[in-house]
Parts: C-alpha cells; structure tokens; sequence
C-alpha cells in the first residue's frame, strides 16, 4: 500500500518539462486553470490603470490630463477589460481548478479544447488593446457600443468585432467543456444534489454562456457589417432600426451579468460553511434559486432601456419581471445569513472577504431594486448612481468572490500557507476604500451627475474629489494581493491536505498541493467527505 | 493605551462626521432633487419609499449578521449548531418580499401610467439631438433656435485652459439660448435626434427621455414653479457628450407671449438677412463667430482639426475646390461621418458666412459667398 501511494504519487506529479510542453501544449486542468488566472490578474491591473487614470481627470472639475475622446476610449476598454479580460477568465480559471477535483474528476472532459479556449484569450486582448495605438484610437462609443454612435469609430471598429468574437468562441468552448465535464466525469455517488454549489452554479452559468454569447456575436456582427458592407440593420437613413441593436444587446447583456455573478454565489456557498463550522443552510433551496435567477434573468433585458420610449405595457412588464429576481436573490442572502446564525465562526481571509461580500453585494441588490421602478429609472439611468449600482455588484460582488476564492484556495493550489496578517491587511485597506471609492457615486448620481462625462458642473467637486482618493487607494492596495501570491507561491509553512478546520468536500481529500493528476482511480465518493452528502 | 487609541479615533470619527454632516447641508447635494413638476414629486416619493424599504431590510438583515458575527465565533467557545433547513422561516422570508414588491409596484404603476399618457396638451415643442448641440422647435408659433454650451463654460472646459471652473457661473450648466417655457402649461415634447442617440434630462422635470435618429419619441411636462432648471445630456453621444447642457427657462404666461412676439420680430430680421447682400468683411465677422460655435468642436479653432475621424480643413480639397461641392458638404453634411446637415439647423446667411470665412481663413480662397448662393444648391 505504502509503496503504491508513493509510486502513484511521483506519476501524479510529473509535470512536462520546458516552458512550450508544459504551459503552451498543456491539457491539464491545474495548469490551464492557472494559466487563466495570471491572465485575469493581469487584466485586472490594465483594466484597473484605465480606471485610476479616469479617476485622476475627475479628480477635480476642468479637463487636466486627458483629452474627451481619449476618455471615453478610456472608459470603454476598461469595462470590456475588466468583464471579459478579468471576471469571466478569473471564473473559468477557478472552474477549471476546481470544478473536477470538487467532483472526482481526472480533469476537464475536453482537455484539447481546454487548451484552446485558453489560449485564444491572449490574443482577442492583444487585438482589442492594439487600438490604442492606431490612428483613431481605441473603440469610444461605450462597453455596450450602441449605434450609430459606434459606426462613427474609425478602424476600430473592426477590431473590436473580432476581439469580441473570438472573446465569445473562448467563452463557448469554456462553457461546453464545463457542462461535458459536469454531466459526465462525476465520480459514482456523485449525484447532483450532492455537488457543491460552486459546481452547480458554474453549471447553470455555462448554459446562459451558451445562450447568449452567440447573440453578442450577431449583434457585433451587424455592427461590422453595417459599417464596411453598406448594410442598414442599425442605420435608420437607410430603413435600419438603432433600438433594435439595443433590445439584441441587452438580451445578452442582461443574462452576462449573471454569468459574472452567479460563479460568485457559488464560492461564496462553499466558504461560508467552512468558517462557520455549520453545513450550508437551504442548499436546494440555493440550487433552485440559482436557476430561477438563470431563467429570469431572459426576461427583464429591457429594464435597461426604460428611456427609449417603450409603450406602457412594454415597461410594465419589465418593470414587474425586474422586481421578481429580488425573490431569489434574497432568499440568497437569507440563507447566507442563517449558515452564519449559530455556527462557531472564525474569521480569516476567506471568511473576511465572504462576509463582505454578502453585505455590499446586497446593497448593490438594493440599488437595482430601485433601479427596477421604471419611473424612478427615469431619473437614474445612465447616471452615477448606476455606476454605483453595478460596481457594488461587480467589485464588491464579483471581484470580491474571486479574491475570496483565491484566499480560500491558494494553500490546496500552492501547498502552502500564506501570511493571515498581510492578507487582512489587504482586506481592510481594500474594504474601507472601495467604498470611499463607490458609495459617494449614489450621491453623485441623485444630484444630477451623468455616467460617462470627463468633465462636471462644480456641485460635484467633493464626492468626485472623495471618490478618486477610495480609488486610488484601492488600486495600489491590489499590489499587496500579488505579492502575497507571490510570496505564497515562493513557500510558507506547509499546508495540510484540509487546509481549514471546517473544510469539507473532495478537493480536501488530496494533498496540498494537489498533484498534478488527481481522481485518475475514479473510487467511489464517500458521503462523509462531502459539505452536501447526507439527505436535504 | 489601546483605550486612549479607540477613543481618540472615535473622536476623530465624530469631528470628521460633523464636518461631512455640516457641509452636507451647506452645499452637498445628497438626495434626488423633488423636482417642480407633479411627477418629479411623485418620482422623489417612489424613490423615498424604496430607498426606506431598502434601508429597513438592510437594518434587518445585517443586524443579524452582526449579532451573528459577535455571538457564535468560536473564540467565544459558541458550539455549531447543525440545522440546514427550516421550512417555516423559508416560507416567510419568501412571501414577506413579495408582498413588498406588490405594494411598491401598485404607486409605481400608478406614476408611470399618468407619464406615458400625454392628454389635453397646450403645445409641442420638438427637441432635436446634434452632435453637440439641441435644437428646439416651437411647433405651434413656427420659429425655433440652436442651443449650445456657454461661451465661458466653453472656454474653461478646454485642455489646458487654465482658467478655474469654479469661476465660471453654471459651469458646464449654462447654454447661450435656453429652452423658454410658460409655466402651469401642459407641454409635449416630441424628441429625436439627427446623427446618434442623445438623451434629454432636465432632473428637476423628472425624467430622460432619449433623442433616437429615425424615432420621434414623446414626453410632457407641467412646470409648476418659475425658474431656471439645468441639466445635460444623458446618453453618450461621442467626444463633447459632456459638454452639451440643458437649460429650461420657465416664465409666467405673459412674460413668455411677450419672449414669443420677441422671437417672431427676430424670425422676420433672419429672413430680411437672407436677401440681402453681405460685404466680405460682414461675412468674415459673422464666420468667424459662427466657426467657432458651431465647426471648431471638431475642426478646431486653427482648421486642423483632429484627423482621421476631424480632417483638418486647411488640408482640405472640399474647401480648396469648387464652391459648389463645398456648399453642398456643409448644407447636407456627409452621411456616415460626424459631418451633420448644417443646412437644417443654420440659416442660409449663416452658412453663407461661415463657407467664405473657411475658404478665405483656410483655404486661401478669395471668395464671397452669398445667401442666395447657398439657397440655389439643392440636395442631389
Ligand atoms: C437584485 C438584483 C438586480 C436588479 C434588480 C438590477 C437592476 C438593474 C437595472 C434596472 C439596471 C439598469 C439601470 C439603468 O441603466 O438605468 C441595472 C444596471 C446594471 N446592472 Fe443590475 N440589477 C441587479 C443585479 C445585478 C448584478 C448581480 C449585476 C452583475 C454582477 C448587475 C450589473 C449591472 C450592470 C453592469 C448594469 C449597467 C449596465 C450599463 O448600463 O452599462 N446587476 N441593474
Ligand atoms: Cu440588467
Ligand atoms: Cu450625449
């Protein structure tokens, strides 16, 4: 037996040698998974410079440093940067990880493609960020690249269209090797209702990836066309129809931000239970509720076109379908709550950043709340109190759930354990700012101030001048979560194969660091090892 | 030691929180302003009573979460329980929300109905996005005017400029011909837009409404109080989006009968302009005012421009060829570019100024363009 786990051990470890056989030719997960994670990383930091240099020219009222078309280039490519250069690969950077050690699988089902939909990435973002550097600069109409104003972009244009496809081939080919994965590598005993919900919702998630990333293709694609090919889908001179172009991209649009959160509510459901020593409240209830969001969120797109002039019955109906994802969401954020009611928690850096998450993330839910009122959208669309509301949902909430992930994950990838003083040091630095950073932008927003100007009216001097300081803070604490990576990666005190006193599930069953092959013996999953095994 | 640390932070905290409060009352706007119209009321009651539901269940929720944090941590030796369910608390914690919800929508639905349902109105006034600049019609009198960014707000907003925004009155708020209204006047506004989306937003009215080119989309107002209300465009339309204000004079019934017969005069002085016979230095003088408010956004105030999407006009074949195809470009725009039809929002003596001011200043032509030159070319 002895002999077995040791020989057995050294062939689960062997890693290709050289830099091209081990990370360009890789089919393995682990790596893969890595390989996504450094690349959202490190657009997380380019989409993050964007922003400090927007944060800078609103520093004070006048236009100081930057030139307004530059600007609006500013703020286009950092959201395309941050939502499909680091949320979205940050997730199928965890997926791959984790998604077949969480279900006893050797590795993803599709390992070529794996490789593919990877490597892919690097190159749709060199080809996007190229436009910076040609006349006519980068893409400017906004992330959303509404016609006509996106057909008056040079260049660019074409660019943008074929970054943004071969974005979508990425994310497809993701998706399905996650789905192929799910449905057919589970180790027996495995059953659905014993996956772990970060399993489950990256599952749903792949699927609305599926449905929707195809629409975004046509629609760019008829942006393409019509601005080189003389077609007229959007131009209304020639019979075209520019809403059109908005209810096709806000029926993708609204379904991509469930694709950027719903990962998030998944680890959010594995750490709190760890650190609160207590099995996770509801668990059906969450997988239920997940796929009512999923389903939902196809039918409310046009609450974000409240002021395109939509008959009465039009808005109505959005308006109600908007007001009904509250009801899953909160039963979300109920449940989280009574796993922590009674528990024995403790507090570390996972545990830190769930925590928080649950709490901005929930006033991000209540900004869209209000957001859903069809007649008080009439004030607060296309203001900073939206910008307020998807930052809440997108940093406090996605960004803050791949962090959390990473803390909690790091010693099972690196085998080691990182400093808890350095990381609650970036947690608190981190927390305070970004909400000195967001929470003055609702203010903004209900006084008047428009998303997506250089320049304001002087009564918007302070909270600008307040929200750029959060910012800059919050940028440069980032620099201290890479070096604790770093250091984490170098070494540390050596991590168990549980890592967390309350751990539970699959992938604390195998050493830290996992093997580079793991579960290639396919043995039956125990009960007792899973967070969800016994009956619900 | 730590004690004297946490005292002197919460005192540091309260001089701090004063201080915000204080200033919070001076100058800082925090709230949705309530708005001089009955559904900018209406609007600021449905934003209170969400935004207190929201803050009840927020007070709720994570005062439990506290308590939570406080009581169960291990370090306090607080044992797990294990429940994992409790079909009860589920239950209500589903049909309390939703119950809430109905009875936000029932005033919402309420307020939105009455907005999207324009009856009995007094006049129309069109309103019409350009790239960067509104244009509003008073349909029922048949005059109408451009209204621009303020000459001073323009300055200072420049790259550079050095000049304190803080010194200019109404920065960025401020246009050179506001939007005249009577007030306890139903009116309709019928929006669109020429070249891309532009969105109308006076917050003080209580709605947006976007300018969409090939849509004609509707919208009413009932100002019920004197003034002057400020607001800005609201859907990103290119470079100067932040840059195009709107400003709305409502005035008593009278003062705007008189502002109308006003107008009217200047109507019959416009088309006196258009017969007549200009002497080059008139139309130089005019062109150069007319230039800078209307070309050099893009063309800059030197002719260069921005190239590619602004060519330079000094470059330019167009200004140094046939005055026809010149005339043609600036009246009927170039379609696909941010070149707009000048023709439907400048009078004819204006363009006649402007096209012989860039052709001297620019193009070193020697030209003299006339009204009636400009009026003799047709769009094919
Ligand atoms: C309770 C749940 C939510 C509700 C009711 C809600 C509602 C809304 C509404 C009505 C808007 C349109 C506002 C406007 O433009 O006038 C909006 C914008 C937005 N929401 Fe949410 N939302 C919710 C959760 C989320 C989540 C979970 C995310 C992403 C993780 C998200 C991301 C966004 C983004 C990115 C926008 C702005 C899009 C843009 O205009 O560029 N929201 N939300
Ligand atoms: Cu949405
Ligand atoms: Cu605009």
């Amino acid at each position: 037996m002895s002999h077995a786990t040791t020989h057995e051990h050294d062939h689960h470890d062997e890693k290709p040698k050289g830099f091209v056989k081990r990370w360009l030719l890789t089919t393995n997960h682990k790596d893969i998974g890595t390989l996504y994670l450094i690349f959202a990383l490190i657009m997380f930091f380019v989409g993050g410079a964007m922003a400090l240099i927007i944060r800078l020219e609103l520093f004070q009222p006048g236009l100081q440093f930057v030139q307004p078309e530059f600007f609006n280039q500013l703020t286009t490519v950092h959201a395309l940067a941050m939502i499909f250069g680091a949320v979205m690969p940050a997730f199928v950077g965890l997926a791959n990880w984790m998604i077949p050690m969480m279900i006893g699988a050797p590795d993803m089902a599709l390992p070529r493609m794996n490789n593919w939909s990877f490597w892919i990435m690097p190159f749709a973002f060199a080809i996007l960020l190229s436009t910076f550097f040609m006349d006519g600069g980068a893409p400017a109409a906004g992330w959303t690249m509404y016609p006509p104003l996106v057909l008056q972009g040079g260049k660019n244009v074409a660019f943008m269209v074929f970054a943004i496809h071969l974005m979508g081939i990425s994310s497809i080919m993701g998706a399905i090797n996650i789905i192929a994965t799910v449905l057919n590598m589970r180790a027996p005993g495995m059953d659905f209702l014993k996956m772990p919900l970060f399993v489950w919702t990256w599952l749903i998630t792949a699927f609305l990836l599926i449905a929707v990333m195809p629409v975004l293709a046509g629609a760019v694609t008829m942006i393409l066309t019509d601005h080189y090919f003389g077609t007229s889908f959007f131009n209304a001179a020639g019979g075209g129809d520019p809403v059109l172009y908005q209810h096709i991209f806000w029926f993708f649009g609204h379904p991509e931000v469930y694709i950027l959160i719903l990962p998030s509510f998944g680890v959010i459901s594995e750490i709190i239970p760890v650190f609160a020593r207590k099995p996770l409240f509801g668990y059906t209830a969450m997988v239920y509720a997940t796929a009512s969001i999923a389903f939902l969120s196809f039918i409310v797109w046009a609450h974000h076109m409240f002021t395109v002039g939509m008959p009465l019955g039009g808005e109505l109906f959005f308006m109600y379908a908007t007001m009904l994802i509250a009801i899953p969401t909160g039963v979300k954020i109920f449940n989280w709550v009574s796993t922590m009611w009674q528990g024995a928690m403790t507090f570390e850096a996972p545990m830190l950043w769930a925590i928080a998450f649950v709490v901005l993330f929930t006033i991000g839910g209540f900004s869209g709340i209000m957001l859903a009122i069809a007649p008080a959208d009439f004030q607060y669309h296309d203001t900073y109190f939206v910008v307020a509301h998807f930052h809440y949902v997108l940093v406090t909430g996605a960004i803050f759930a791949i962090i959390a992930a990473v803390y909690y994950w790091l010693p099972k990838w690196t085998g080691h354990m990182y400093n808890q003083k350095l990381a609650k040091w970036h947690f608190w630095l981190s927390v305070i700012s970004v909400n000195v950073l967001f929470f003055p932008q609702h203010f903004l927003g209900l006084a008047g101030m428009p998303r997506r100007i250089p320049d304001y009216a002087t009564q918007f001097a302070e909270f600008n001048m307040i929200s750029s300081i959060g910012a800059f803070v919050f940028g440069f604490s980032q620099l201290l979560f890479v070096y604790l990576i770093w250091k984490t990666v170098k070494g540390g005190e050596k991590a168990t194969s549980k890592v967390w006193e309350g751990a539970k599930g699959l992938e604390w069953t195998v050493p830290s660091p996992a093997p580079h092959h793991t579960f290639q013996d396919n043995a039956p999953v125990n009960d007792a090892d899973l967070a969800h095994g016994g009956a619900h | 030691m730590i004690k004297n640390g946490i005292k002197s932070a919460w005192q540091t905290f309260v001089v701090l929180g004063a201080v915000l409060f204080s200033t919070a009352q001076a100058e800082l706007a925090l709230n949705m302003p309530k708005g001089v119209t009955e559904f900018s009321r209406d609007v600021y009651h449905l934003h209170m009573i969400v935004l207190w539901v929201c803050i009840v269940i927020g007070v709720l929720v994570f005062g439990a979460m506290i308590y939570s944090i406080i009581k169960h941590r291990k370090s306090k030796g607080h044992k797990p329980a294990q429940f994992t369910h409790s079909t009860k608390a589920e239950v209500i914690w589903t049909t309390i929300p939703i119950i809430i919800l109905i009875v936000m929508a029932f005033p919402a639905t309420r307020v939105l109905i009455k907005m999207e349902d324009p009856q009995d109105m007094d006049m129309t006034i069109k309103v019409t996005g350009y790239q960067w600049k509104w244009r509003y019609d008073y349909l029922d009198e048949g005059f109408g005017f451009l209204s621009t960014l303020d000459r001073k707000s323009n300055l200072a907003r420049q790259p550079g400029s050095g000049i304190d925004p803080e010194t200019i009155p109404n920065y960025l708020l401020e246009v050179d011909h506001p939007l005249v209204v009577p007030v306890n006047t139903k009116i309709r506004f019928l929006l669109t837009a020429d070249d891309v989306i532009h969105s109308w937003w006076v917050p003080a009215l209580g709605w947006k409404r976007d300018a969409i080119p090939g849509f004609i989309n509707q919208a009413w107002t009932e100002i019920l109080e004197p003034g002057t209300y400020r607001g800005q465009c609201a859907e990103l339309c290119g470079k100067d989006h932040g840059f195009m204000p709107v400003v709305v004079k409502a005035v008593s019934k009278d003062d705007y009968k008189k502002w109308v017969a006003m107008m009217k005069g200047a109507e019959v002085e416009q088309a006196k302009l258009d017969e007549k016979t200009w002497s080059k230095e008139e139309l130089m003088a005019k062109g150069q005012e007319i230039f800078e408010s209307q070309c050099a956004s893009c063309h800059q105030k030197n002719g260069q421009g921005m190239p590619p999407a602004f060519p330079s006009l000094v470059e330019s074949q167009t200004v140094k060829g046939p005055l026809k195809d010149m005339i043609h470009t600036v009246k009927f725009g170039r379609p696909g570019t941010a070149m707009s039809a000048f023709g439907n929002i400048l009078s004819d003596s204006d363009l006649a100024a402007v096209i012989t001011y860039v052709r001297n200043q620019f193009g070193q032509q020697n030209d003299v363009v006339q009204p009636q030159d400009v009026a003799a070319i047709n769009q094919s």
